[in-house]
């Protein structure tokens, strides 16, 4: 690590498992404040953060429980850091209140969930993908957030990046969706020089204090700015239906204007959100929606089914929410079919039955996790597909 | 060619791990080839059999765990006894000649021997009987090449130790060599 430059950043070809490159991913992307409570098999990332944190000034703090982490978490990005935490399935069920409360106030900030088998504290060192419709719909109300999902070591410390640009850019939560594989599997990470890593810094407002309205989106934006404490801004911040100036004001047409701020600023927004990664659709007749690790069990699985003659492409979900349906929707009009292969029992490939509304034909590939599938189960399912 | 599975089974604090890391490393950072590493994760790290298991490529990997290795590196009876029925018959085994004594092989797998823990004894650190059997594996089955093991071990040891690490991949490495040469 001695190689680090003076920003911090690691920059280099590394030898790194994928909670190790979130560490650095998050160090590269400016996070300067970390709160946790470390659980397998997402330890090793505040592990890294505690130890490169003192470098480069930042700290990471340890608490009593998840709940006290996540609205540290908070905390910390009010204050004025770019901040996350880390944790996995029976730890992320716990912060559920605080990614709800981040949504509501327009907290920038990072979630890691290393995602284990569950429910409760299921199997603690093995993976699963189970807790996607929670990464959803895990917090009460209405809101929308974004959650990534990286393959790799590498894509761990590229989808970190982008994870804390966009908790700026569109000041929500932003969940980075690992499962234990791809946290501890250990590949060579190429870490780019600091001019080449976009990094979007926080929106300070300019409006003096008194004209700023904490909760008013910036002109042309569907997003607020912030401001710095100490500039001498006087800020009330809560988890109560707001107005502007972010004074609780709860009638329903203030509500529906808050809410639907809160909707939009991610759907509308979903194109410039929304990334995938398309192998092979031109002359697909099976498609494969796959993510994480399962993206690349799946991957040898195509080629399985290439060599038996079928034609299948791939579509890789990099963002998995906001769900990319207006691809889905397309593509569902000229192949025969989807197969979801997923390390759950069903939850992503209710997204596609969703979008795909019966047009064609979406089969999942369900698996409890505790280990990844076996291609040849997915290869079976791409042939049977069209057979 | 496809994959190449590797394994390496010791007690947890044989340096196992970082052995595997090495072979890894060697792999993606300095061969310019693809791997991909897991360990096994548990209550087992400690004290009993544990493992690292690489998969060497030239295309990327898609599957990363091993399942039937080729080559396989046995460095307590125990870590023998749990991991080599997975070894494929055609497979290469290398041990620790006096920590592990093989038995019920197929007569197909070749087993090569060093005596790592006594020659990383001779360089004074016992510590370093992982490195030793990283330069033996380097020369008996040359999936990384010699300079990129080199270049593993410097960046992976503590900077004050590296002389005395390179000396202990000398000597397993020459062992292996002259192994390799008889074979």
């Amino acid at each position: 690590m001695s190689n680090a430059n003076s920003s911090g950043t690691l920059t280099g070809s590394h030898y790194l498992d994928g909670d190790h490159a979130c560490s650095e991913g998050a160090i590269a992307a400016g996070c300067r404040f970390a709160a946790g409570y470390p659980i397998t098999p997402s330890t090793e990332v505040v592990e890294r953060l505690a130890q490169r944190f003192p470098f480069v000034g930042g700290r990471f703090l340890q608490f009593e429980d998840e709940l006290a982490a996540s609205i540290a978490l908070l905390g910390g990005a009010w204050g004025g850091a770019k901040a996350c935490t880390v944790t996995s399935g029976p730890g992320f069920s716990l912060m559920m209140e605080h990614i709800g409360l981040a949504a509501i106030t327009e907290t920038p900030c990072v979630f890691f969930n290393v995602q284990r088998a569950g429910p409760s504290t299921g199997l603690p060192t093995q993976p699963a993908q189970g807790d996607m419709m929670q990464a959803r719909f895990g917090s009460h109300g209405d809101y929308r957030l974004i959650a990534l999902c990286p393959n790799s070591p590498q894509e761990c410390f590229d989808l970190t990046v982008d994870a804390f640009n966009m908790a700026e850019e569109f000041r929500v939560p932003v969940l980075v969706m690992l499962d234990e594989v791809v946290g501890h599997m250990t590949e060579k990470v190429v870490i780019p020089d600091d001019a080449e890593i976009k990094v979007t810094e926080r929106r300070w407002t300019k409006k003096p204090p008194g004209e700023f309205k904490l909760f008013a989106p910036a002109e042309g934006s569907l997003v607020p700015e912030m401001v710095k404490p100490g500039d001498g801004y006087r800020i009330h911040v809560t988890g109560l239906t707001h107005d502007e100036r972010g004074y609780p004001k709860m009638t329903v047409p203030e509500h529906e204007k808050m809410q639907m701020r809160l909707w939009n600023k991610i759907v509308l927004n979903a194109d410039k959100i929304v990334k995938y990664e398309a192998k092979d659709l031109d002359d697909a007749e099976v498609v494969v929606v796959s993510y994480g690790i399962t993206s690349r069990i799946a991957e040898r699985a195509m080629q399985q089914a290439r060599a038996q003659g079928v034609k299948v492409g791939s579509f890789r979900l990099i963002t998995a929410w906001p769900f990319p349906e207006k691809e889905i929707l397309q593509l569902s009009k000229k192949v025969k079919a989807f197969v979801v292969p997923e390390l759950n029992l069903g939850q992503m490939v209710l997204e596609v039955q969703r979008i795909v509304e019966g047009r064609t034909k979406v089969v999942p590939v369900p698996h409890v996790g505790g280990t990844v599938h076996d291609p040849q189960v997915i290869t079976n399912a791409i042939v049977g597909a069209v057979r | 060619m496809g994959p190449t599975e590797i394994k390496i089974g010791g007690l947890g604090g044989q340096g196992v791990i970082l052995g595997g890391i090495i072979i890894g490393k060697a792999a993606a950072l300095f061969d310019s080839k693809h791997s991909c590493l897991t360990q096994a994760f548990g209550p087992e790290a400690r004290g009993s059999a544990c493992s690292a298991q690489v998969v060497v490529d030239s295309e990327p990997i898609l599957y990363p765990y091993v399942q039937k290795p080729h080559l396989m590196v046995a460095m307590s009876q125990d870590a023998f006894a749990k991991f080599s029925p997975e070894l494929r018959p055609d497979g290469t085994l290398l041990i620790e000649e006096e920590l592990v004594k093989p038995t019920g092989l197929p007569s197909t797998v070749k087993v090569f021997a060093v005596p790592a823990t006594r020659i990383a004894e001779e360089l004074g650190r016992k510590m370093v009987m992982n490195i030793v059997m990283v330069g033996f594996f380097t020369a008996v089955t040359g999936i990384v090449s010699e300079e990129a093991a080199r270049e593993a071990v410097k960046d992976s040891v503590p900077p004050a130790t590296i002389d005395l690490n390179m000396k202990a991949f000398q000597r397993g490495f020459d062992h292996g060599k002259k192994l390799v040469a008889k074979a």
